[in-house]
């Protein structure tokens, strides 16, 4: 009983301390919540990789250079904490996997640009064409924009230098005309190529292809054998400071194309946040009212175990989750319902010991549908405790005395509340795993973790904080204070 | 117990909102989102004036004739389309905002290419199909001890009968408000629908688990019908508290919780309602007939 209360005295000053953290790292700003795109506002990308051209073994390589290129366009960007990450959708209809790209740009609502910055696929390519071949065409024909007409184009044949043979480019700009050139450093491989290419062709025009367009096409004069080349046409600064930008940082190793883009304006999440804060303050309210009046002492009881529970949620939000701690904990939890609360402490002990590994958690993202998962799992939590109740009123009902019937209640309690949550743990795991969305994940993963906070809060603080009420004689008071509902 | 005792009219009840859902669905089928169809939604608000629909309609008629304007709040438009480029996003913007005589403010851009709408479709149906396989071996597993008189296979029968009785009723309430006000059908209902499928077992469960209870602990030779009865009435209380403490809290969340998740919201409320009603009138009631039906 003493035992029972100092416990109990001992889980209110733990759950106050990790309350007080919750409140003040978010003032300070220190551990804020991490907010999804929907709440934030920003850009979500995704883009389909186009994986025929790999052959199958190399394509894992092949999309985790691809995720670091575009990572480095991103954060060329200048945004804070992108996303990006490469995704293999497995169809079952067909025996391919489809590859994806998913880049989530916080704070960005300019599709556009982020499209931009990160799709600009230079490919720089420089194709040859005979000197004769020129001038016959120059003879016969009369328009005046040769770069833009396809025949002209298709004169020249492809060498094999293209842009990613380029090892560092700089913009510099050309001292009598002042215009901005483009000039190349060839890594060794493009050296040799060049070299070769531009020493058995000497006479003949080169052609400077940026994204399939002619750019311009000099005269080969001399053979380059030091791996130089300068790229000069009619630039602007700006699209010659992004061709070199595109350049140096390489371009991409698959080809990308965009197959869905959504931007979310920050005024919609603030409204979601604002309304999900209120919703759940008012909700908390009005179930800690409805409890006290139906259930009465066993009621206060569960509005200061929901209160745990809601702190408790609140900080693994912040702290985070893995799939593997959120397993391990889920075994104590089940463990700690079939034999001994004990379970219930390795639980909180395993999870401690997972914060002091670096990376080991990632905090939660918290998406609209998290915040409405984690107000429909309050109304979960309650569930444990009503189930407790009715089962505890009905020990009385029959004769026992409180202390037992708060036992019995218990016991009979258990295999309702695992049966039932177990249920909305598979629900809750078959959603995360095969969401397609980050919505739906989002509020897959605060459903499953809001369902094992609340089993762990029923184990202890329900328990403990009922056991230390208990009281020591059955009079008339206290059989009305424990009991519930209309009849006693 | 009352309700097992005039279930037939219980029955009867769940037989007309049954049949009319699927009148209704046959009638005007379902508004599927570009969550599942690919295409555009464009989300807009014109801090000034805004302008009138038509106009407006006008204006995208050259990106897309078959663009659908649906008026959003006292100050915006929604604008379903098909699936752009982001350059034609630009060109979007552009007409809604008249070339920038009507200034409109975007809140909401989302184009779904036609490929990831067919997979999320593929994937909600898939999640769906195996909610409800994984719920009916959970409860096979659960409950194999109580073979006797009703083998354990077929709670998980009754169960997933339940089910299917919680999820059409709201799809068809969707179906009524999807042909008179717009409502879609996203990903997000079909989360909501996984959720409601969730809950309606969590419900489910907690009646069967006293049936096995009274079940085991039958000394006096009870009949099963009684035995249900009895875990029905004992269980009665708990159901209707939960259920009405978990709908407080989404009808709260339906009236704060912002636009956002108001659809989905809605959902989850006449789900968790039908679900309950199914639990206590319909789920363990059906146990009875079983038994009856398995006895002749």
């Amino acid at each position: 009983m003493l035992k029972n209360r100092a416990r109990a005295v001992f889980l209110i000053i733990f759950a106050v301390l990790i309350g007080y953290w919750v409140y003040v790292s978010n003032i300070e700003g220190t551990r804020p919540f991490h907010l999804g795109l929907d709440l934030s506002g920003g850009t979500h990308l995704v883009y389909q990789a186009d994986v025929s051209k790999i052959s199958p073994t190399d394509i894992s390589d092949s999309m985790s250079s691809l995720r670091d290129v575009v990572e480095r366009r991103v954060n060329l960007f200048g945004v804070s904490e992108p996303l990006v990450q490469t995704e293999e959708a497995v169809s079952l209809s067909s025996a391919d996997a489809a590859y994806r790209l998913i880049i989530e740009l916080p704070g960005v609502t300019n599709i556009d640009d982020a499209v931009k910055a990160i799709g600009a696929t230079p490919r720089l390519e420089f194709r040859l064409a005979k000197a004769n071949d020129i001038q016959t065409f120059n003879a016969s024909s009369t328009t005046s924009t040769l770069e833009e007409n396809g025949a002209f184009m298709s004169l020249f044949k492809e060498t094999g230098i293209t842009g990613s043979m380029v090892s560092r480019s700089t913009l510099e700009f050309n001292p009598t005309t002042k215009e901005p050139v483009v000039s190349l450093a060839f890594n060794s491989e493009g050296r040799d190529l060049f070299g070769s290419v531009t020493k058995d062709n000497i006479g003949d025009f080169l052609g400077i292809f940026l994204d399939g367009k002619l750019i311009s096409y000099p005269v080969l004069r001399d053979a380059i054998l030091d791996g130089r080349a300068q790229i000069s046409g009619s630039f602007t600064i700006d699209a010659a400071k992004s061709l070199v930008r595109d350049l140096n940082y390489g371009a991409l190793p698959i080809p990308i194309s965009l197959i869905s883009s959504q931007t979310i304006g920050p005024s919609l999440g603030q409204v979601a946040v604002q309304g999900g804060i209120k919703a759940g303050i008012i909700s908390f309210v009005i179930i800690a009212l409805f409890l006290i009046f139906w259930y009465r002492l066993p009621g206060l009881v569960a509005v200061l175990s929901l209160a745990v529970y809601i702190i408790l949620n609140l900080a693994i939000f912040k702290i985070g989750v893995s799939p593997a701690v959120i397993i391990l904990c889920a075994i104590c939890i089940f463990l700690a319902m079939k034999f001994h609360w004990i379970f219930g402490l390795v639980a909180v002990g395993l999870y401690a010991l997972m914060t002091f590994i670096p990376d080991a958690l990632s905090p939660v993202t918290l998406t609209s549908t998290g915040i409405a998962a984690f107000i429909l799992s309050i109304g979960m939590a309650v569930d444990a405790n009503i189930l407790i109740f009715e089962r505890m009123k009905e020990e009385l009902i029959r004769g026992s005395e409180i202390s037992d019937a708060m036992h019995k209640g218990f016991a009979r309690a258990w295999l309702s509340i695992r049966d039932s949550n177990a249920s909305s743990i598979i629900t809750g795991t078959i959603l995360y795993v095969f969401g397609s969305t980050s919505v739906i994940t989002g509020f897959a993963l605060v459903f499953i973790i809001g369902v094992l906070v609340s089993m762990f809060t029923a184990i202890t603080a329900s328990r403990l904080f009922l056991y230390s009420i208990a009281p020591a004689k059955t009079t008339k008071l206290s059989k009305f204070l424990i009991s519930n509902g209309f009849k006693s | 117990m009352w309700i097992v005792k005039h279930r037939k009219i219980f029955y009867s009840i769940s037989a007309v909102l049954i049949i009319a859902s699927i009148a209704v669905l046959s009638i005007w089928g379902l508004k599927i989102g570009i969550d599942f169809t690919g295409g555009t939604l464009v989300e807009v608000s014109y801090p000034d004036t805004r302008p009138d629909q038509a106009v407006v309609n006008t204006a995208l008629f050259a990106i897309d004739p078959a663009a659908s304007i649906r008026q959003s709040g006292t100050d915006g438009y929604i604008v379903r389309m098909k699936d752009v480029s982001p350059e034609e996003k630009v060109d979007i913007l552009n007409a809604l905002s008249l070339n920038g005589t009507a200034p409109a403010v975007e809140k909401n851009f989302a184009s779904i290419g036609p490929v990831l709408g067919a997979e999320a479709l593929r994937k909600s149906i898939l999640s769906v199909i195996l909610v409800m396989l994984g719920i009916v071996l959970y409860i096979t597993f659960v409950f194999r001890k109580v073979s006797q008189p009703v083998s354990s296979w077929k709670y998980g029968l009754v169960a997933i009968i339940a089910l299917v009785h919680d999820m059409i009723i709201p799809i068809a309430v969707f179906s009524v408000l999807g042909n008179f006000a717009g409502y879609e059908v996203d990903t997000l209902f079909v989360t909501a629908l996984l959720v409601i499928l969730g809950f309606s077992v969590h419900d489910t469960i907690v009646v069967f688990d006293r049936v096995r209870e009274n079940i085991r602990h039958n000394v006096s030779h009870k009949n099963f019908e009684t035995i249900v009865g009895e875990s029905v009435s004992q269980t009665f209380t708990r159901s209707i508290n939960t259920s009405l403490t978990t709908l407080l809290a989404l009808v709260i969340l339906y009236i704060f919780g912002g636009p956002m998740t108001q659809h989905f919201v809605l959902v989850l409320i006449i789900g968790i309602a039908i679900g309950t009603y199914s639990s206590i009138f319909i789920g363990s009631p059906l146990l009875v007939t079983i038994e009856k039906i398995g006895r002749k």
